[in-house]
């Protein structure tokens, strides 16, 4: 059985070593004319300016972090869902309580927007004055 | 593996004097070397026959000068992309520009250890295949981010970050879509998937017919799988006309070929978990495959299950060319609030279906009800 996952081992060093022969034929044949324009980032002809390293949109964390927590659910289910029928009904209303937990959270974070991609982020600040108005006006 | 090793060792008399695990190797390499010589011949062939389909969908006629109506275009883009100039922008990450293209080529050969081309045709029936597929193509995700980082290029950032968010998203519903056929076989290992689908029902003992849940399933796994893959109308990462190339701008030549290859070998892989898991894979309808010779068997259905990931893959090819491109909130709104809960409630379908009928799918109770 653990001999299989030699094969596993073989097919990504197969892959790389390919690779790497394919980059070294291309280095004898390819011509080698540096220029400093060519070597800088393409931005459509315009002149670059600035640095493209910048901050990540928040957003990003956001959906990495309902992802973190989706990923681990389809992972927990896989081996659920391979002894599922030897189990029976004792296994689904397992998988059932805990999906409906996680369904739960899915819409508390519908509800709160978090699935928008379109959506303003107010500071902490922005936070508190919001709030404030809002009881002002009831 | 076994089988294979002791029958070489019985034919080849040199082979008998080494130990276990030399033969073993060779035969798992010479495995691996087809399999790649496979792979690589699809991806060449698969770029031409996308031109073609795309020049049909366009009244084109597409490519034609190289060769007999052109069937020789793939071989001269590839000696042309072998013989361009490989550029490394200035500034770039140097390390990180240069591992990503190997990142994406392994991750998405590695998941042709599992592919099942034939009744006994698999490089390694691992007992954890499904799984495995969705670990590895996952490398490919890494790739494409260390790609847009280390290229220095805003096109190329914007590109890689929607490319992690959108294959990060859409892997949920991908894994929750192919439960329902893990569950139904009570196995992650895709050979014994396929062997669940036989019998004397034909292609009626296929996943896809078993009952209304899995029959969803299929589509949801497929449009899932096409966002997987960043395919049209998922492109988003790529999207020409609004960033150019997305993640893979500053690459040229080869580097560039293997992010092109990857692709289509992820469009193989996933044609082929589909194919496995909800058309019945290698099974020939209404044939019994196992009990032929073994060559014969093993052709016949070779040739079936190319021929049904063929038919998926130009599936793909013609969605491409048909559809627009969704925005990058639509995309999100499609994973998130359609396709997750909509699995989700799949895969408790196909539970509540077994419980209450047994595992018997509504073609095998329209045959109990008849009286076989």
């Amino acid at each position: 059985m653990l001999l299989q996952y030699a094969n596993v081992l073989i097919f990504m060093a197969l892959a790389a070593i390919v690779a790497t022969a394919m980059l070294a034929i291309s280095r004898m044949l390819q011509p080698r004319n540096p220029n400093p324009v060519k070597a800088q980032p393409y931005e459509c002809g315009e002149l670059p300016f600035g640095h493209s390293w910048v901050q990540f949109n928040i957003r990003f964390y956001v959906i990495a972090l309902i992802f973190i927590i989706f990923d681990v659910e389809v992972a927990m289910l896989y081996p659920w869902g391979v002894i599922f029928r030897k189990l029976g009904t004792i296994a689904f209303v397992e998988a059932f309580v805990f999906i409906v937990i996680l369904l739960a959270g899915l819409a508390y974070l519908w509800v709160e927007g978090d699935l928008e991609w379109v959506r303003e982020y107010r500071t902490a600040e922005e936070e508190k004055r919001a709030r404030e108005e809002e009881r002002e006006a009831a | 593996m076994d089988s294979a090793v002791a029958f070489l060792t019985s034919k080849i008399p040199f082979l008998a004097s080494l130990p276990f695990w030399v033969v073993a190797f060779l035969v798992m390499l010479v495995v691996a070397l087809v399999i790649l010589g496979f792979a690589l011949t699809y991806e060449g062939i698969a770029t031409y026959i996308e031109r073609k389909v795309a020049a049909d969908i366009q009244v084109r006629i597409g490519p034609n000068r190289v060769g007999p109506n052109g069937w020789f275009q793939f071989i001269a883009d590839g000696v042309k992309l072998l013989m361009k100039e490989d550029l490394i922008p200035a500034k770039a990450d140097k390390f990180l520009f240069v591992l990503a293209p190997y990142l994406v080529f392994v991750g998405s050969f590695a998941a042709f250890v599992v592919v099942p081309f034939g009744i006994s045709l698999i490089a390694a029936d691992l007992n954890i295949g499904v799984y495995y597929v969705m670990a590895v193509t996952s490398l490919v995700v890494i790739g494409i981010l260390l790609a847009g980082w280390g290229s220095n290029n805003k096109w190329a950032l914007l590109g890689g970050m929607r490319a992690a968010a959108q294959i990060v998203s859409y892997e949920v519903p991908v894994g929750m879509a192919l439960l329902p056929a893990v569950i139904l076989a009570g196995s992650l290992s895709l050979q014994e998937i396929i062997r669940s689908q036989g019998g004397y029902l034909g292609i009626f003992g296929w996943n896809i017919f078993h009952n209304p849940f899995t029959f969803f399933s299929f589509f949801l796994y497929f449009t899932a799988a096409l966002a997987e893959t960043n395919r049209t109308p998922f492109d988003i990462p790529e999207a020409e006309s609004e960033l150019v190339a997305g993640y893979h701008v500053e690459y040229s030549g080869i580097r560039f070929a293997f992010f092109f290859m990857a692709e289509y070998g992820d469009m193989f892989v996933v044609c082929a978990l589909a194919a496995a898991l909800y058309l019945g894979g290698w099974q020939v309808p209404f044939v019994d495959v196992s009990g032929l010779s073994p060559l014969l068997a093993n052709l016949l259905s070779l040739g079936v299950f190319l021929a049904k990931v063929i038919a998926l893959i130009l599936v793909m090819m013609w969605v491409r060319w048909t559809l627009p491109r969704l925005r990058v909130d639509q995309l999100m709104r499609m994973s998130w609030k359609y396709l997750v809960p909509l699995t989700f409630v799949n895969v408790l379908g196909v539970s509540v279906w077994v419980l209450a009928f047994d595992g018997k799918g509504i073609p095998a109770l329209v045959m109990s009800l008849l009286g076989r």
